[in-house]
């Protein structure tokens, strides 16, 4: 279980319903995201020599938070005002019809992406097949002149060849466990990150 | 939800689900490219008894927008022209691999009965006198995008030949599920002949309601209902429950005016009104093509339909 | 020895009180009511009551033009399973019977059947509510009822004509399928609550109640008897009710479906459930029920009208009206209206038998059973429960919309002129 899919549960050997899941050990504080946002804003800036033709797409619906920190982080030390966008992944994904998959908002990129470097934005990097869908939603909006990958869990399992190019951490997981995130302006609650697993104990894949 | 034959099957969560989606769709359908693949391999094919280009049209553009594939169903020339049942027709289409089909009928029940027939998604697109659900989905998310807000509260007044009307009873049925207060104005040969299934307020007067409406909308009158002893005479229908110019002054001034085409203008509603800034009429149309999408992926992409 | 027939150790009720008796058949007729009687052939009633054989006074056997629905065979089988032993054919064949040649030709295979049938005539030619049918013809042919059913005689003049002529005919009874044809325009099904919400057409109360009225006037002004058949709301029971009191010469019958189903049934849209005229209200519904109960209705008539399966696959509007009736009446009848104390046993054996046998001039049915009378009886077992299987019927049809439906009561044996042609519930031939 993957944060991304935090309100559509992908099918696997365990899922959150009937309280079987249970809380193992916080992997992130609201401080430890606040330097992990930092140090990604300032890597975009780096890597890219800058923040101009940049845009940040964040994938509904924490990755959009994410994006916006990031935006506006970058604005306070860079002093550009980077784009930011919201991307639905919902009609893309490659299990529709295998479970319930809803849009969890209107997609809204405020700029033409043609021509621009594209920072997609998640909150957990997991099976890949979010980032799989969010690319072929962006290329219906244009040709980006590249594309890079940002987030706050890279937890591992990838069932595609796809990377993320900023990282705030690596998590080795098990592939039962799950991986909540909690963003004040989403949630309602402080910011943290806890990895959360079946109350038996059990699960499968390696830690 | 397996099927959609009827505003009843929704209630008002799923109606706002649907028009949530609509919205997500709406997007879709701006797009230069404004496509998605969410319903590929799925097939979907229209299966019109009763001529109807402009619903035809826009659920082949929902399916084609959700990269399903489309097939069309033509009466005239069919086996259905040789008489062929019902019951055999839809069987026959199934058979060819179907997900979903679209059943406009002249008579009522025809999508219900379809579904005792076929395993495949089946979606109203109007039967007889009885219902037209998509129309109504239509026209609620046009009022709901315009008003910002939901529709608690909103006085909307159906003109018109409601007794007749498929749409009327499907979108008095949204409107009201919603929270709106809905009232059918018309002559009494052309209002309900009984209370049920009518969640409004039937007969009033139009001159008294017109000041204190958010929204106005307008029925179709057909010329042949004077023929039946409906009325008298179209001008005299103009006269008495028209949207002439000077009742549209007395409306207020964010009143929207609302109408499911095609119209007569000149007979329930004057050209300039028809024209005017509070008509939204042709956002009508351009939300029938999004809300379409959303009940064709609500029933083959979701994952309602997996058993 | 001759062949005799014993019906041993039943109720028997037929009108002229009730005793547990043996009844006693010879060449056809009753012999003797007593106890202790033997035969060569028993028919074990025990816990059964013995009545007269049933009276159906309006089946639709289809024949000629319509034997892909029903012929008159396979519906004059059925009638004899639903514990009848005569039955009034309805004229709307293709053609329809109003020509002597086409009503004798139906006699004649009637005869051959496992049920008396006879036939109604024709009121006006091919029931087009014009001209006069052949009526003295067809009286000279034993029919006494004359009606147009499926067409409601529109005009009034034309009505008034038919009264005045039949008049002039021992016995004759005009029977109306009151239903204003004008007012039903493009309905078909009760107009009202369910109407409304399914968005079916109507067809609404006052389309019968305006036609019984005038027709109660115009039995007044010529004297001459009116049936008005398969009466279904409360205000024709009303008006029927007024003109009985009046003196009038009138006559009503009614349908099980009438009493049983309601519009509401309508709402799965299933054409099974499409009959003209319409299903009604659940307060129309309790108005034949007390109509039967005292004694405003005359009879229960089945209205039994087999369309073959593929009719009844087309969409509500389009599928043509009717039911089928002969194998269900008597069980809906304990069911609905003996069972749960709304009718005596008695009052709905006459409803069924000596009743409509009187309204249809048929004299040699509905009893009483006595030494020297016909022996048409119907032995029913009231504890049977069963449940209704449309593929089992023995109609040639499977319309019907009680399909699941568990009844008590029903036909057990059924003996025409002597013959036993059911069996323990069983076609004999």
């Amino acid at each position: 279980m993957s944060a991304p899919d935090a309100t559509q549960p992908e099918p696997g050997p365990a899922t959150r319903e009937g309280g079987r899941f249970v809380f193992r050990a916080q992997v992130f504080t609201a401080d430890d995201l606040r330097r992990a946002h930092t140090r990604i804003a300032h890597e975009i800036v780096e890597r890219n020599h800058g923040a101009d033709g940049l845009v940040l797409v964040g994938l509904y619906t924490r990755g959009a938070a994410v994006a916006e920190r990031l935006a506006a982080i970058i604005e306070g030390f860079e002093g550009v005002t980077v784009p930011v966008g919201a991307l639905d992944v919902a009609f893309y994904r490659d299990d529709i019809g295998l479970r319930p998959v809803q849009p969890l908002g209107p997609t809204e990129v405020p700029v033409d992406v043609t021509g621009r470097t594209v920072v997609l934005v998640d909150d957990v990097l997991f099976t890949g097949r979010t980032v799989r869908a969010a690319l072929d939603a962006l290329t219906e909006l244009g040709r980006p002149r590249a594309v890079q990958v940002a987030v706050l869990v890279d937890r591992g399992h990838r069932e595609l060849p796809i990377r993320a190019d900023f990282v705030g951490k690596n998590l080795p997981t098990k592939r039962a466990e799950d991986i909540r995130v909690r963003l004040a302006e989403v949630d309602g609650e402080e910011d943290t990150i806890e990895v959360w697993g079946p109350a038996d104990g059990g699960g499968t894949g390696e830690r | 939800m397996r099927h959609l034959l009827s505003v009843d099957d929704l209630g008002r969560d799923g109606l706002e689900e649907l028009l949530d989606l609509g919205e997500s769709f709406l997007e879709v359908t701006r797009r230069d490219i404004p496509k998605v693949p969410a319903l590929r391999g799925k097939t979907v094919v229209s299966l019109f008894y009763e001529d109807s280009t402009r619903t035809r049209l826009s659920f082949e553009t929902a399916a084609k927008r959700l990269s399903a594939d489309t097939m069309a169903f033509s009466v005239s020339g069919s086996s259905v022209a040789k008489g062929e049942s019902l019951r055999d027709t839809v069987q026959t289409i199934e058979a060819m691999g179907v997900d979903a089909i679209v059943v406009r009928h002249r008579s009522a029940g025809v999508p219900h009965r379809v579904t005792t027939w076929v395993d495949a998604a089946v979606v109203n697109a109007g039967d007889g006198r009885h219902e037209h659900p998509t129309q109504a989905l239509l026209d609620a998310l046009t009022l709901r995008r315009h008003r910002g807000t939901g529709l608690d509260g909103a006085r909307i007044a159906i003109i018109g030949d409601i007794r007749h009307s498929r749409v009327a009873r499907s979108t008095t049925k949204a409107f009201a599920a919603l929270g709106a207060d809905v009232t059918l104005v018309a002559p009494p040969t052309m209002l309900p002949e009984a209370e049920a299934g009518w969640p409004a307020t039937i007969g009033g007067d139009l001159d008294d309601l017109l000041p204190t409406l958010d929204v106005v909308y307008l029925l179709r009158i057909q010329h042949e209902r004077q023929d039946a002893a409906l009325l008298p005479s179209l001008r005299e229908y103009t006269m008495r429950y028209g949207l002439t110019r000077e009742r549209a002054a007395r409306l207020k001034p964010d009143t929207l005016i609302m109408h499911p085409g095609p119209m007569n203008r000149g007979v329930e509603i004057a050209a300039e009104v028809a024209e005017g800034p509070a008509s939204v009429i042709t956002e009508q149309v351009a939300n029938g093509v999004a809300v379409r999408m959303a009940v064709l992926y609500q029933l083959l992409g979701s994952g309602a339909t997996v058993a | 020895m001759p062949d005799s027939l014993v019906v041993r150790g039943g109720r028997v009720l037929d009108g002229t009180g009730e005793r547990t008796a043996d009844v006693l058949v010879e060449d056809g007729v009753v012999t003797a009511v007593g106890a202790g009687l033997s035969g060569t052939r028993t028919l074990d009633a025990a816990g059964c009551v013995v009545t007269p054989g049933l009276v159906d006074l309006h089946t639709h056997l289809r024949e000629p033009g319509h034997e892909e629905a029903e012929t008159i065979e396979t519906g004059a089988r059925a009638a004899s399973l639903g514990g009848f032993t005569a039955v009034v054919a309805m004229p709307n064949t293709d053609p329809a019977l109003d020509d002597p040649a086409v009503v004798a030709a139906v006699l004649a295979a009637g005869a051959k059947s496992v049920c008396d049938v006879h036939v109604a005539g024709c009121i006006t030619k091919a029931r087009a509510g014009v001209e006069l049918a052949p009526m003295g013809e067809l009286h000279e042919l034993g029919v006494r009822l004359f009606t147009d059913d499926g067409a409601c005689v529109e005009s009034a003049a034309v009505m008034r004509r038919a009264l005045e002529y039949a008049g002039s005919l021992p016995g004759a009874v005009v029977a109306q399928h009151a239903e204003d044809p004008q007012l039903c325009a493009g309905g078909h099904m009760h107009e009202g609550e369910w109407s409304s919400r399914l968005g079916i057409p109507g067809r609404p109360a006052v389309a019968e109640s305006s036609i019984v009225a005038r027709d109660c006037l115009l039995a007044e002004l010529t004297g001459t008897p009116v049936h008005f058949l398969h009466v279904s709301t409360a205000a024709a029971v009303a008006t029927i009710a007024d003109a009985k009191r009046r003196g009038l010469p009138v006559t009503a019958e009614a349908a099980p479906h009438h009493f049983t189903l309601t519009d509401a049934d309508c709402a799965t849209f299933d054409p099974l459930f499409k009959v003209h005229p319409p299903l009604r209200s659940a307060t129309d519904v309790d108005a034949i029920r007390r109509g039967l109960a005292d004694g405003t209705i005359d009879a229960i008539a089945t209205d039994h009208a087999p369309h073959a399966a593929e009719t009844k696959e087309k969409p509500f509007e389009e599928a043509p009206p009717g039911m089928l009736g002969l194998e269900t009446a008597l069980g809906l009848t304990l069911t609905e209206l003996v069972e749960p104390g709304r009718l005596p046993l008695a009052d709905a054996i006459a409803l069924l038998s000596s009743r409509p046998a009187a309204i249809a001039g048929l004299a040699d049915h509905g009893g009483p059973i006595a030494p020297g009378r016909p022996a048409h009886l119907c032995v029913i077992d009231p504890a049977a429960t069963w449940t209704v299987d449309p593929a089992r019927l023995a109609s040639r049809a499977r319309n019907t919309p009680y399909g699941g439906r568990t009844l008590t009561g029903r036909a057990r044996h059924t003996v025409l002129a002597g013959e036993p042609v059911v069996v323990d519930g069983e076609a004999q031939r």
